[in-house]
């Protein structure tokens, strides 16, 4: 109970912190929106993974990732290959030339499906490739950098050469995976349409429920030892190397970790919007979920919920009213954050908004509740610092 | 946008007058009722409509050409009295060259704005993108751009020339007047290029009798051409057919000219090639090399002339009208056609009006005449243009009218 309470809600305030963004996107959001805004959300949603796997490595890991996009772009094509599979049954494809087979393979063609399309045949091989997938690229790389003690920029100017070469092989090899179409019109999850709007609805709480999952894993992380360590080789590499423990070991887990809850990301992603294409994987997106874990509070594991939140209906709403102009007005407003709020939402919320919540939370009308459930105040890590 | 806004708001008060005087005429005829009754957006005095295109991003160059002469059209069609006796309303929504946002955007324009019809996307990534949105939503989408057919879609009307009307009479020509037998093909490597290269390869091997010499893909916005340009100078060969996209036209034709590969010595024929690009270029850098499309500015015929006259008032005098620019000034008005025969704007009816096959533009076809097929495409003929300084070409050959086939048989 103690530990649950403590470690994975994060203490009193933590657990408010959450339990006001679980009213959010499950109450507030599904019941105030109509099911186009609402999708939207779903997917902004989605990059929330990508934001929060930033935390973890970024935040307190201190490694600059510039290729989140990679292991977003895997998950969803892992995902996309295996809802095209089922969209390309032989009735539905009986015009091409070579039935049976994703459409964009015929265009180019190919008229038997490639060996390492078969496996995604299966629902189960899918989830799983969407898991491990990521986890042995990000192993592998980890691996090779990590070990040479490659880090900082270096690292951040590796990661993002990666995401290139990723785009350039899918926009390459269109008979293959798509080009630069991307792999489009998926229809059904095991004969579920996932176009309808009850679909969507579903989809929306699945994805919320993992997002929430992922939360605690990540809360999980930092409140334990590891977390403590991750945040030791952030400020002092060298002391923890000199105090005896493998700090590329550290890394390459937590690279691995962030690539897994981004490809998740990317998996509810090719769900919900219902289709992928290269243009998740390379160097701009990458930095797009930067820039959404900067505007959150990159220390801040429910901050860059927000942020993302912010960024994307920004993006949404500029685009709506000022088509002409609406980039500018998002450059300002990244201008404006970095100016005033270095520290993201979660910075501002630290600020002004602790304090206040502090006040309230020793007032009398909760000093009871105080005494009830606990009798010690301090989390290991409290969120937002 | 502020100007559609204000526009939105005398439509309104309009409307609010207009209502007041027709109070007593209570017969209203049944066409109309049943124009407002589909669920779209549409009042007893306007229409609704989406225009999608990138105004921001590596296709905005591209695009701007063809979201103005759509603007134009539906201008006109107001300032004649609109549809139905509705005036056309615009939403515009920003594609930003990302594949991704074009769905959004299509969803937002048919679920949340519910317009009537949808002017827009440019790029066959865009297209198959927003597809799936507009055939779950029932949309009905006018798609500009030359593209490499395979696709046939009840929601989509297709007012640029699928691959077989560009690419085989464009080589029956210069197989004949430059008695071209061999061929080097030069392409961006994505779905349209590749796909034209195909049937060409198909109908030059096949049907003329030649022989393709080389085949080469350059990344999107490539700009190292060298290579293909030292291989083009071994093989010698008597025509490139080129495919090259967007931005990497410019280092393309540049490095040609600066290999000494000029069209006094070499014959060049482009399928990707049109005024807008040639802007960017420079004429001097492609003069005497030829572009195959359906539509060149200088085209001599009073329905061009016009057209021209009316896009220079209402986009400035420096602005050029390149092939997609004209098919998507046909969208409005083919639309229009389908609408008043149908005598409503509901898609599938608009649809079944469209696949009648009789819908026919003249006067409103800066190209000369068009048809609209059953098949969704439009009857239209292939022109070859010679470039010259000025950026302008000169029209060299015109075909019969050609029948659109978006899926040949023999050229899979």
């Amino acid at each position: 109970m103690n530990f649950v309470y403590e470690r994975l809600l994060g203490g009193k305030k933590g657990m408010l912190g959450l339990i006001i963004l679980a009213v959010l996107i499950f109450i507030i959001l599904p019941l105030t929106l109509d099911m186009f805004r609402l999708s939207m959300v779903g997917k902004y949603l989605t990059y929330a993974f990508a934001a929060v796997s930033l935390v973890l490595l970024w935040g307190y890991g201190g490694i600059l990732s510039l290729g989140q996009g990679i292991f977003f772009g895997i998950g969803g094509y892992c995902m996309a290959m295996f809802l095209k599979l089922e969209a390309s049954d032989p009735e539905s494809t009986k015009i091409q030339s070579t039935p049976g087979i994703p459409d964009f393979m015929d265009w180019n063609q190919i008229t038997e499906l490639p060996w390492f399309w078969i496996p995604f045949e299966s629902f189960g091989f899918t989830v799983l490739a969407v898991i491990t997938i990521p986890a042995i690229f990000a192993f592998i790389i980890g691996f090779s950098m990590f070990k040479r003690r490659v880090g900082g920029v270096y690292f951040a100017i590796i990661t993002q050469v990666i995401a290139v070469i990723l785009t350039v092989l899918i926009v390459g090899q269109q008979g293959y995976i798509g080009g630069i179409n991307g792999i489009t019109d998926l229809k059904t999850l095991n004969g579920w349409d996932i176009r309808e709007d009850s679909a969507k609805y579903t989809l929306y709480f699945i994805n919320a429920v993992l997002l929430f999952a992922v939360l605690f894993i990540g809360k999980f992380i930092l409140t334990s030892k590891f977390g403590r360590l991750l945040l030791a080789m952030k400020d002092k590499e060298d002391r923890v190397r000199f105090s005896g423990y493998d700090v590329a070991n550290f890394k390459i887990f937590i690279f691995c970790v962030s690539a897994v809850i981004a490809a998740i990301g990317g998996a509810m992603f090719t769900l919900q919007v219902g289709f992928m294409s290269p243009s998740f994987v390379g160097i701009v997106p990458s930095i797009e979920m930067v820039i959404f874990a900067a505007v959150g509070g990159r220390m801040s594991l429910i901050g860059v919920v927000y942020g993302t939140l912010a960024v994307n209906f920004g993006k949404t709403i500029f685009s709506e009213t000022f088509p002409e102009i609406w980039l500018f007005l998002m450059g300002g407003l990244f201008i404006a954050v970095v100016m005033f709020f270095p520290n993201g939402i979660a910075g501002v919320w630290n600020k002004y908004g602790d304090p206040q919540l502090d006040r309230l939370l020793d007032s009398k009308l909760l000093s009871s509740l105080k005494t009830a459930i606990s009798k010690n105040k301090t989390s290991p890590v409290e969120d937002n610092k | 946008m502020s100007k559609f806004k204000r526009r939105k708001f005398l439509g309104k008060t309009a409307a609010l007058l207009s209502a007041m005087v027709a109070a007593g005429f209570i017969s209203t005829s049944a066409m109309a009722m049943d124009a407002t009754t589909t669920g779209q957006a549409v009042t007893d005095t306007t229409v609704t409509v989406g225009i999608l295109h990138s105004l921001t991003g590596t296709m905005a160059i591209s695009e701007t050409g063809a979201q103005q002469a759509e603007k134009l059209a539906i201008k006109q069609i107001n300032e004649s009295g609109g549809i139905l006796g509705r005036q056309i309303e615009i939403i515009q929504e920003d594609g930003a060259s990302d594949w991704p946002t074009f769905a959004e955007k299509s969803r937002k324009l048919l679920a949340k704005d519910k317009v009537a019809a949808v002017f827009g996307c440019w790029t066959s990534a865009s297209r198959k993108a927003a597809l799936p949105v507009f055939e779950q939503e029932n949309g009905l989408l006018y798609y500009p751009t030359f593209y490499e057919g395979l696709e046939q879609s009840h929601n989509v009307i297709y007012t640029g020339q699928e691959a077989t009307q560009q690419i085989l009479a464009g080589l029956d020509w210069v197989a004949k007047e430059k008695e071209a037998k061999t061929f080097y093909l030069i392409g961006s490597d994505y779905i349209w290029p590749r796909t034209s290269m195909k049937i060409a390869r198909k109908h030059i091997e096949n049907v003329l009798g030649g022989k393709v010499v080389g085949e080469d893909y350059k990344p999107l916005g490539n700009t190292q051409f060298g290579s293909t340009i030292n291989k083009i100078r071994l093989k010698k060969p008597d025509v490139i057919y080129a495919a090259v996209v967007g931005g990497s036209n410019v280092a393309w034709f540049k490095q040609l000219k600066a290999a000494g590969i000029t069209s006094d010595k070499q014959t060049l024929l482009t399928i990707s090639v049109t005024e807008d690009e040639v802007l960017g270029i420079g004429g001097e850098n492609l003069e005497g090399f030829y572009s195959i499309m359906k539509y060149f500015q200088s085209q001599n015929n009073p329905s061009n002339l016009e057209f021209v006259k009316e896009f220079k008032a209402m986009w400035g005098e420096d602005s050029v009208m390149g092939d997609v620019t004209q098919a998507a000034y046909l969208g409005p008005w083919l639309w229009k056609a389908a609408v008043e025969r149908a005598g409503s704007f509901d898609v599938d009816k608009v649809v079944a009006e469209s696949e009648k096959g009789d819908i026919e533009l003249t006067a409103k076809a800066p190209e000369g005449y068009v048809k609209l097929h059953p098949n969704h495409h439009l009857w239209s003929k292939a022109r070859v243009g010679q470039w010259n300084k000025d950026g302008q070409a000169t029209v060299v050959f015109e075909s019969e009218l050609i029948e659109p086939n978006p899926f040949p048989a023999g050229y899979q």
